[in-house]
């Protein structure tokens, strides 16, 4: 399988993705542990990819999406943002509303 | 021009933003002293009024993509409307570095 449709299987399986350095628990970035402290805050499962574990998907990501850096967080297979963008959801209630339904559904 | 200018410059020039503050934070992550690798943007415009985060944030990394594509490693956005912005009273202060993507970029 070449690096797109790892990616895109990536996306397009799991109701929440988060592509990141590091994991949730071992995060390698500043912005990629605030990241997925709010997803994990939402109180649901969710899918997580080490782009330092995969040097290809982290050249071809920022092109696939046209999103220049990391950490990118997909719900129901669409970019929602980075960093910034999740925390001021996360910060107006939004984002736990977004994973909880796309967990659920998919549930 | 530092980075810092020229961010400013291409910034200013495409959003005429109310406000626009532009910082360095290079020096709290793992990089070489004068790296100009890693920014703080906060820019306030009427424009974004028709836009949502994805949109406004599309928007900025497009107008820094030779940055993004050189020497920028991390760009931290905080877009708002003027009404946004009023409602808030400041930005976030972004978060210390944990050493991945040392002397690579993201």
């Amino acid at each position: 399988m070449d690096v797109q449709q790892r990616i895109r299987e990536h996306i397009a399986s799991q109701p929440v993705v988060i592509f990141m350095k590091g994991s949730p628990d071992t995060p390698m970035c500043g912005f990629s542990a605030r990241t997925a402290e709010a997803l994990k805050s939402c109180g649901r499962p969710f899918a997580w990819v080490d782009v330092l574990a995969d040097p290809e998907i982290r050249s071809e990501l920022p092109r696939y999406a046209d999103w220049p850096t990391f950490p990118q967080i997909y719900i129901d297979g669409e970019l929602v943002g980075g960093c910034d963008i999740t925390l001021q959801l996360h910060e107006q209630g939004e984002l736990e509303k977004m994973v909880q339904q796309a967990a659920d559904t998919a549930a | 021009m530092s980075m810092k200018q020229t961010i400013e410059e291409k910034l200013g020039t495409r959003f005429e933003p109310e406000w626009l503050e532009v910082l360095d934070e290079s020096h709290n992550h793992n990089v070489p002293p004068g790296a100009e690798s890693h920014f703080r943007v906060t820019l306030v415009s009427d424009g974004f009024a028709e836009q949502n985060l994805l949109a406004r944030h599309r928007a900025i990394n497009a107008t820094l993509a030779d940055e993004l594509a050189g020497q920028v490693h991390a760009l931290a956005i905080h877009a708002y409307t003027p009404q946004e912005w009023q409602a808030r009273n400041g930005t976030p202060e972004s978060p210390p570095c944990l050493g991945g993507g040392k002397a690579d970029r993201g």
